[in-house]
């Protein structure tokens, strides 16, 4: 060691009380700089968390409207009932409950709020019960994703109030004008009486001038407590659902009709244009078909190779190469996987474009390194000692192999393999590129149909303007989360199983 | 093509049975004469009976000779004909079964390499293409990317500009984060601790990417929008921001983990030397611990900017389209990946600029990746104290 050069300057008792509080001080701001840190951390996993949830959750449930149809025999053929035109009969049903709106631009702001497919349920019955035909059935016919999104809430807020004064409805030339001792009301805000509704357009002391929504049936002295106010929190125009199409919906669940109940149709359906009758289905068994393509190669080629790099190769030039690879390989971009399955998989040997074919081949192509050094590591954690017992009873170097490590080193490429799969279950990227980003309804049947997977279809619906989707979107991001967890809680299960001390 | 699964299927096991059961009868007859176990007289025959049904088969897909399947599955049972008799006492099997399945072995490790091959070629095939049409310097040092325009440019700074701005985000929230819940983790947490917290970074590194683009895009995203609009800053829907941060958050339990590993592998002693001269923990951290721990908490770093750059979903989902040569952090930037993934999703056509020019992207993104992850592994070996 040098001298020590520099002067050891004099300290004082002060200094050095105040130095040591200085040093405390460092340290624990140090160590709260750790804390914070992952406390940002998990507060950005929970942030995550509750946003997705928050938005998703919705989309499990779905409303619905129960009107009692008239399944007319003109409608339907009682041969092939399946073919019948239940969507108008649906379409009548909600006619009939609202006889006063019968101008063009009622009707088609009425029909609006029922799905296009809210016929299918009525198809369902029918075609399980044909007797039905010629008679009236109470049947739930599912709204429009708008008319949902507005009983959950997502298209406004709105206070409602019974009115607690008598207000006096009085019809001007085109419009109305209502008198009473208001005490909130405000140009937009809609007052229901009479079976109508109006529309506040300007406010002068305790008469309103009112435009009509829906026609009332009389006009006159409503009494305290038989009129309703509603105030929507978003302008008419800020929002996908009109004040009369908002009146309509209150007056359906104020008669009792409305139902909610919870969306199994996001799990028995296809991809659809239509948020409400948009499920999952399609893109999970897509996931499922591809995952069990990717497994189906690479577990044994990862094996295998883990197997002959681990136990048999000689160390030279060439494991030097592989294991080098190997690495380099698991860092490389996804994307380039993609880039390599299009150009390969799909321009060099022709395969089907969408297919899982080849999305489980470049998936597998993927997880083979991760595969790889799992499985490399599982067989250099079984001790020696078993190998050469085996080879001291006179096995062969490849029965000792098989016959003695592999069983050991199971569960340990089980762990590896799952967390593998669970990467290549979430991976969007490789599969852009070669065409799994399709619009595709039908659920796919084999593995070289066009199909989506799930990740692909998050991808797919977060892209779509409409709220709805927006929901769905979230619906099935929970959906693959639980998935991953599931296979993640899974692996650490087995690790902490079968992990052995020797 | 079932017919032959199916029939190969049956003959491989009848060959394996038949085999079996005449090294069965052969051992019945003269106990502890044979060479090999049964099992293996069987193995020795199904994968003759398999090789030649694979050899046959794969030729004449490959020819696209008729009759392929027939021809396999007789090539099949011709090879076990020939094989069932070789099978004696002293018959050889087990040598004979274990070299192939060697081979087989060896096959499979070879993929790796197959795969790496396979990308380099593939990329740099249509790369090449590429560079046929649009001159090479123009790529590298052209300042205006716009490849659906006409006349269409292929300048790349844009792109590297973009991806950099994002990544660099990325780097100045996960870097600090990272490293600093590395070392909380490693030197001040309690195992109860450790145990919430390793969970908890676990978790978030197994969040799909697809699903942080989503929150990027449709969460993080607006609410930058709405802050920056609050303090009167003009901020693009699609900012570099929101992307960045996101992706930061993505690689903090990369950076965290793998630090995390080096900060343990410094031995205890260099620590008790450090206390035993009276410095207190976070000096011993940072005077002793970091200073020794280093090479690898730089490797770390540029894996994770490695990660970053590759990344693709988040700024698919978050980043702008439209290549704009800005460092502006509130302005829309576009970078490679998305420039690859927009290119090549919908109608491609293989003679066009346009869609080759995502290939020549990949070979640049390919060849950014590699040489990280490279200087990385050196890194960790070049500057690795060997303290035991």
């Amino acid at each position: 060691m040098t001298d020590i050069t520099m002067p050891i300057p004099p300290r004082t008792a002060e200094v050095g009380a105040d130095l040591v509080a200085k040093r405390y001080r460092a340290e624990r701001r140090f160590r709260a700089y750790g804390l914070i840190s992952l406390g940002i951390t998990a507060l950005f996993l929970a942030f995550l968390v509750v946003d997705i949830v928050g938005k998703g959750l919705p989309a499990f449930f779905e409303h619905t409207v129960s009107l009692p149809v008239t399944i007319t025999a003109d409608k339907v053929n009682a041969a092939d009932p399946a073919k019948g035109d239940f969507s108008t009969m649906a379409k009548d049903a909600l006619k009939d409950a609202f006889p006063a709106m019968s101008s063009r631009v009622d009707r088609k702001a009425l029909l609006g709020l029922l799905s296009t497919g809210a016929g299918d349920e009525l198809r369902n019955r029918v075609v399980s019960d044909p007797s039905l035909i010629g008679k009236s059935a109470e049947v739930p016919l599912l709204m429009s994703a708008d008319a949902d999104l507005y009983f959950k809430g997502s298209q406004t807020g709105v206070v409602k109030s019974t009115g607690n004064v008598p207000i006096d409805i009085a019809k001007l030339s085109d419009s109305y004008s209502i008198t009473g001792k208001f005490d909130s009301v405000s140009v937009g805000t809609v007052i229901r009486a009479n079976d109508g509704a109006f529309r506040v357009n300007a406010v002068d002391g305790a008469t309103l001038a009112a435009e009509p929504l829906i026609e009332p049936t009389a006009i006159g002295e409503v009494a305290a407590g038989r009129w309703q106010q509603l105030q929507f929190s978003k302008a008419e125009a800020d929002r996908r659902i009109t004040d009369k199409e908002a009146v309509v919906l209150e007056t359906l669940q104020e008669r009792g009709l409305v139902s909610n109940g919870i969306a199994w149709r996001l799990f028995t359906s296809g991809d659809s244009r239509e948020p409400e009758l948009a499920g999952i289905r399609g893109a999970l068994v897509g996931s499922l078909l591809t995952i069990a393509i990717t497994l189906a190669i690479s577990l044994p080629i990862g094996i295998a190779a883990a197997i002959y790099l681990e136990e048999f190769a000689r160390k030279g030039r060439m494991t030097d190469l592989i294991e080098v690879n190997i690495n380099n390989l698991a860092a490389v971009p996804s994307i380039i996987f993609g880039l390599l399955g299009l150009a390969v998989f799909l321009n060099f040997f022709g395969m089907p474009r969408s297919a899982p074919l080849v999305g489980g081949l470049v998936l597998a192509l993927l997880v083979l390194p991760t595969i790889i050094i799992a499985s490399r590591a599982a067989f250099r954690s079984v001790p020696p000692s078993i190998k050469e017992a085996a080879l001291g009873v006179g096995a062969s170097h490849q029965q000792a192999v098989f016959h003695h490590v592999l069983p050991l080193a199971v569960p340990g490429i089980l762990t590896g393999t799952i967390l593998g799969v669970a990467r290549a279950l979430g991976e969007t990227a490789p599969l852009l590129m070669i065409g799994m980003v399709a619009f595709i309804v039908d659920v796919p049947k084999g593995i070289t149909d066009a199909a989506t997977l799930l990740p692909v279809q998050i991808y797919l619906w977060s892209d779509l303007p409409e709220l709805g989707f927006q929901s769905r979107t979230a619906a099935a991001i929970i959906l693959l989360m639980f998935v991953l967890f599931a296979l993640n809680g899974v692996a650490i299960y087995l690790r902490k199983r079968f992990e052995r001390r020797w | 093509m079932l017919i032959f699964y199916a029939g190969l299927l049956f003959l491989a096991s009848a060959s394996f049975f038949a085999g079996r059961s005449k090294a069965i009868a052969l051992l019945a007859d003269k106990p502890g004469s044979m060479h090999s176990l049964p099992f293996y007289h069987g193995a020795y025959v199904a994968l003759f009976a398999l090789i030649a049904a694979g050899l046959v088969y794969g030729l004449a897909t490959a020819l696209t000779l008729p009759y392929g399947e027939y021809a396999g599955l007789l090539a099949a049972a011709a090879a076990s004909a020939v094989a069932f008799p070789k099978i004696a006492p002293n018959f050889r099997a087990r040598n004979t079964v274990e070299k192939i399945v060697l081979l087989f072995l060896a096959i499979c490790s070879g993929f790796a390499i197959l795969t790496t091959v396979g990308i380099v070629l593939s990329v740099l095939f249509e790369a090449l293409v590429f560079f046929a049409q649009v001159s090479p310097i123009d790529f590298i040092a052209g300042l205006q990317w716009s490849p659906t325009s006409d006349p269409a440019s292929f300048g790349f700074i844009p792109l590297l500009v973009g991806t950099l701005l994002i990544t660099l985000i990325a780097i100045i929230i996960a870097g600090p984060l990272g490293l600093f819940s590395a070392i909380y983790m490693a030197e001040y947490a309690t195992p109860r601790m450790r145990a919430y917290a390793k969970p908890i970074l676990e978790m978030l590194a197994g969040v799909p990417t697809v699903v942080l683009g989503f929150f990027a895009a449709l969460t993080v995203a607006p609410l930058i929008r709405g802050w920056g609009e609050a303090f009167g800053l003009s901020v693009s829907s699609e900012s570099a921001l929101a992307a960045g941060i996101v992706m930061g958050m993505m690689i903090v339990p990369l950076i965290s983990s793998l630090s995390d590993d080096v900060i343990n592998a410094v031995p205890q002693s260099l620590r008790d030397g450090s206390y035993a001269i009276g410095a207190t923990r976070s000096e011993t951290i940072r005077k002793v611990v970091l200073p020794a721990a280093l090479p690898g908490i730089v490797s770390a770093f540029i894996l994770a900017i490695s990660r970053a750059i590759g990344e693709t979903m988040i700024v698919v989902m978050a980043a702008g389209l439209a290549a704009n040569l800005s460092f502006n952090p509130l302005d829309a930037v576009t970078t490679i990946t998305v420039q690859i993934a927009t290119l090549l999703v919908g109608d491609q056509e293989f003679d066009s600029a346009k869609t080759l020019s995502a290939f020549a992207l990949g070979l640049v993104l390919f060849l950014i990746t590699l040489s990280l992850n490279y200087v990385a592994l050196r890194v960790v070996q070049k500057y690795r104290e060997q303290y035991d």
